[in-house]
């Protein structure tokens, strides 16, 4: 299992392209993302909680995604993240280097094998 | 940037934010655990265990935000200003040293600033050139007035050139007779400075011409004394000199800056001047030109024109200007050239204070560093990673030199007023000294550079401290260490101290070699001034102007207090120059001026030889019946006579002088004087000087005496003012009209000379006694913390039976061996840097022993003393008070 951490440059480009991808299906706080992520990928990999938070500062101060308190649906006020348009932009350029990348590695590997 | 603002405004908003964001994840998780089976504090247990550090994730995001950088660094300003307040003695001693150091600097940066980097107050500064006659005896002697007229005409690379000359007027006509300083110039003068008349107009072309009509510049200084700044004053005209001049204009106070201190406040064309030789070609008058470069040209084209164009005039007046060349150099070198070596060295020297007061407040802080490890210690646990720790310290440091900056400015502003009061004459452009935004700049550079310089070193030290030993207490390995570190910062101040030292040492020696040389005469209780007679006398015959001078002659030398008076004319020492050329009776006159023999000219009274105490080596000096009906008579000096009768007796020897009609004889030898300064008479090529007698001037001299003659008086008693002013009674008594300025006693005269070099020695040694008063308070702060940490140890060797001698000797060897080591490197710099003020020192070697031993001794004892007060302290430790201590 390999574990998420800020220190890789390579793993948090892929952390911040998780969390668009999730936050992009609707208003999500802090809290569900990461509930997501463990669900999506608990084999896979996981986030560590003290990367998720900074991960969510920094798109935000980016201006990839934007935050509004609002109620959740047990009635206490959260912190809901939206992706703005800019990170819909950045997403979906994300996915296709992600894509572009992931194809050339498996042609490497379908040649070496 | 306004989104940063607001950020920063609405950071404790999201501050808040962060804080529910993260313990709403908590909550949330705690609830979700509980619904799955876990009880209450389990659940809370768990969670915080998942989410890991708090604070940690916290400082992360605020991380993660770009505003992060400015916000962070206002809390860490507020912490840094908090425990600031909680350390005020700390605070107060480490800002205080910061502000000497800074302080220093800042003063010294202003005045290098105003004197050497500001540009000269005129447009293009950078191609003005000032322009003088070279000759045998005068590398930058002066040009004569048909010359310039040539050189104006003739060169091809100003764009014009202009010549001036200090003089005096008297004024009569408007209340008492009064002595008015004033320029001679030409019409080219103000508009080549940029200098534009404030009210009227300057000189027309022509204006400065021999036999045109007399006009006049007032300075706004004159206009507003006795005028009262009164816009009717064009066209009114001014008495001077028992002619009347035209005022055709009001000029700017001071635009003179190449001709030295003195504020004039008049401006005459040179073409009014009543001087016979100023038409001459040969004559040496004190005239001095200026020229501006044509743009794009360089000073050394302009010296290759200038030295054709005096190739040319020596082909076509051979008599005249055989020998003659033209010498430039750039302006801003004449105006500041000669104190530039000194600012520059004072400026290096006020480095090295601030230096040593850089190392003392490193060491403040690390001894400091050592009790705040548990503090860090604390917040590395909890999250803070090392750089932000760094950064925090860093803050502390700097806000330390922030505030020892701003006191510093204020220090600089008094020290420099001050200091500028009581020196006034020393430095050139001293008016446009003062606080200006590149001072502030610089000042604000150096605090920000200082707060880095001795926070860095501490500051890395403690993030490492902290990260490592935690929240352990009393590690004997890092307390060690540090003290490694602090005996090195003192061995390092001890060095720059003594390299300070060495410097003030050396200065102040050569100021004693120059005291204590004999300048060849008397110099003490010997006043001079000179004496204008009244404007009806300008005008008058020469025996009647002689009669004149007799009397006021004798009923000087009946003025209480004076012992003996003479008249002087030509040369005066250390004060003016003025040249006379003979050649040997019997031979015939040489074709030229510079085929003649040259000897200083003293045109004197028979009272010069007891008024200057000038010692008579050989026959007799010039006495009452050397008159103008008597045959003329000379006196000489040593140097003349060894150099134009070597091995014969010159007594009785006849000499003809270029402007006597029949030979004189010379009657004595006296001692040679330093005319040229204490220090370099020896290098000026000039040496033979000649002695006659005033009476006997040739009549058209004489008939220039009445508008400025000089006099020497030697009085009796310690203060020249009482005599001074009885003297003034005195020669009011006689005319009204007559006027006395311009008196200087001999000892001011001297000291003036050296008045440069005496102001660096005393802010050099000042600033040596600043840096070793700092570098002892520094091994005092060492040798305290050391004892105080070895307490245990020496109350055990003391429970142990140790005499308190030995543990006296122990503490202080310690210090001793870094101070020592110090010193030692000290010694070596010094030998390395005093070479670079070589030019500064007079006989004295960059190297001398003495002074080297002298200051390693002086640093020494302060050192030992500096270590004895803690040395003795530990001696008085109580071994059962240090057992119990842990």
């Amino acid at each position: 299992m390999t574990t998420i951490d800020q220190k890789s440059e390579f793993l948090k480009g892929t952390l911040d392209m998780l969390i668009l991808k999730i936050v992009v299906l609707g208003p999500i706080h802090g809290y569900a993302i990461s509930q997501r992520i463990q669900q999506i990928s608990r084999d896979v990999f996981q986030v560590q909680q003290g990367s998720l938070y900074p991960a969510l500062h920094r798109l935000e101060d980016r201006g990839w995604l934007q935050a509004e308190w609002r109620p959740t649906e047990t009635g206490r006020e959260a912190k809901f993240y939206t992706v703005t348009r800019k990170g819909r932009r950045q997403l979906e350029a994300e996915m296709r280097n992600w894509e572009q990348i992931s194809g050339a590695v498996a042609l490497i590997l379908d040649t070496a094998k | 940037m306004k989104y940063w603002l607001r950020r920063i405004i609405r950071k404790q908003g999201t501050e808040h934010e962060l804080d529910s964001e993260l313990r709403f994840h908590l909550e949330q998780r705690a609830a979700d655990l509980v619904e799955s089976g876990a009880t209450r504090e389990e659940a809370n247990r768990r969670a915080r265990l998942e989410f890991g550090g708090v604070e940690g994730i916290k400082e992360e995001c605020r991380e993660s935000r770009r505003v992060h950088l400015v916000e962070t660094l206002l809390q860490d300003v507020r912490y840094g200003l908090r425990m600031l307040r909680r350390n005020p003695g700390f605070a107060l001693v480490a800002i205080l040293t910061l502000a000497l150091g800074i302080g220093a600097n800042t003063a010294i940066f202003s005045v290098v600033n105003g004197v050497l980097l500001n540009p000269l107050p005129y447009p293009h500064p950078e191609q003005l050139i000032t322009l003088h006659e070279s000759k045998p005896n005068f590398q930058y002697g002066s040009v004569s007035y048909p010359n310039f007229r040539d050189w104006q005409k003739n060169n091809r690379v100003f764009s014009s050139i202009a010549i001036s000359r200090p003089t005096g007027f008297s004024l009569t006509g408007m209340g008492d007779a009064e002595q008015l300083t004033a320029l001679f110039i030409t019409t080219d003068l103000f508009p080549m400075l940029g200098i534009k008349p404030l009210l009227g107009r300057g000189l027309a072309a022509g204006e400065d011409e021999v036999g045109a009509g007399p006009v006049v510049l007032i300075s706004a200084g004159f206009w507003q004394r006795k005028f009262g700044s009164s816009p009717e004053v064009l066209g009114k005209s001014l008495t001077l000199d028992a002619r009347s001049y035209t005022i055709i204009g009001v000029v700017p106070n001071r635009p003179d800056l190449a001709e030295g201190p003195q504020p004039n406040d008049l401006y005459v064309p040179i073409g009014q001047w009543t001087n016979p030789l100023l038409t001459s070609r040969g004559a040496g008058l004190g005239i001095h030109g200026i020229g501006r470069l044509k743009d794009g040209l360089t000073f050394e084209l302009a010296r290759s024109d200038m030295d054709r164009i005096a190739a040319n005039l020596a082909a076509a007046y051979p008599k005249e200007d055989k020998g003659i060349g033209a010498s430039l150099i750039p302006l801003r070198r004449q105006v500041v050239g000669r104190v530039q070596p000194f600012l520059i060295v004072l400026l290096a020297c006020v480095g090295f204070v601030l230096m040593i007061a850089c190392v003392n407040v490193a060491n403040l802080l690390l001894a400091r560093s050592i009790s705040r490890k548990r503090e860090f210690g604390v917040r590395t646990a909890l999250g803070a990673p090392a750089g932000r720790i760094v950064r925090q310290l860093l803050t502390e440091s700097i806000l330390l030199a922030g505030c020892g900056g701003l006191l510093a400015l204020f220090l600089a502003q008094w020290t420099t007023k001050f200091m500028l009061k009581t020196l006034p004459d020393a430095l050139p452009r001293a008016e446009e000294i003062g606080m200006d935004a590149k001072v502030m700049l610089f000042t604000l550079a150096i605090s920000v550079l200082c707060g880095v310089l001795f926070g860095l070193f501490p500051a890395l030290r403690l993030s490492r401290l902290a990260m490592f030993s935690g929240m352990k207490e009393g590690d004997a390995r890092s307390g060690s260490s540090s003290l490694r570190t602090q005996n090195t910062f003192v061995a390092v101040e001890t060095a720059l101290a003594l390299v300070l030292l060495v410097g003030a040492g050396l200065m102040v020696r050569s100021l004693a070699k120059l005291w204590s040389i004999d300048p060849g005469f008397n110099p003490h209780n010997v006043l001079t001034f000179n004496i204008s007679l009244a404007p009806g006398m300008i005008k008058a015959d020469p025996e009647a102007i002689r009669s004149k001078f007799r009397e006021i002659e004798s009923s000087l030398k009946s003025a209480p207090g004076v012992e003996a008076i003479s008249f002087t004319w030509g040369a005066v020492p250390l004060q003016y120059d003025d040249e006379v050329l003979f050649w040997m009776d019997g031979q015939p006159r040489p074709s030229s001026a510079q085929d003649m023999n040259w000897s200083l000219s003293y045109v004197v009274s028979p009272g010069y030889l007891q008024g200057m105490g000038l010692p008579l080596l050989r026959g007799r000096f010039l006495n009452d019946s050397d008159n103008e009906h008597s045959p003329p008579v000379v006196v000489i000096d040593q140097a003349l006579a060894q150099r134009f009768f070597p091995d014969q007796d010159p007594v009785g020897k006849l000499v003809r002088i270029d402007d006597y009609e029949q030979p004189a004889e010379i009657v004595g030898v006296v001692k040679h004087v330093k005319q040229w300064g204490l220090e370099g008479d020896e290098r000026q090529s000039l040496q033979a000087q000649m002695y006659r007698s005033f009476l006997q001037l040739p009549d058209k001299a004489m008939v220039l005496a009445p508008s400025g003659t000089g006099v020497i008086a030697r009085y009796a008693g310690k203060s020249s003012t009482g005599v001074f002013d009885s003297i003034r009674s005195i020669v009011r008594r006689i005319n009204r009209d007559q006027v006395i300025f311009g008196a200087v006693t001999m000892d001011e005269a001297i000291s003036s000379t050296l008045a440069t070099r005496r102001y660096s020695m005393i802010l050099l040694t000042a600033f040596a006694a600043l840096a070793l008063l700092l570098a002892a308070v520094g091994i005092y702060g060492v040798m305290s913390y050391v004892v105080g940490q070895r307490t245990q140890e020496i109350g055990i060797r003391m429970a142990l039976g140790a005499r308190r001698g030995h543990v006296l000797a122990m503490v202080i060897s310690r210090g001793a061996k870094m101070t020592l080591l110090g010193a030692a490197a000290g010694l070596l710099a010094s030998l390395a840097l005093s070479r670079l003020m070589a030019q500064l020192l007079y006989g004295v070697s960059p190297t001398d022993p003495l002074t080297f031993v002298a200051v390693a001794a002086l640093l020494a004892l302060i050192a030992l003393l500096a270590c004895y007060l803690p040395a003795r302290r530990a001696t008085k430790v109580d071994p059962m008070l240090a057992l119990r201590c842990e």
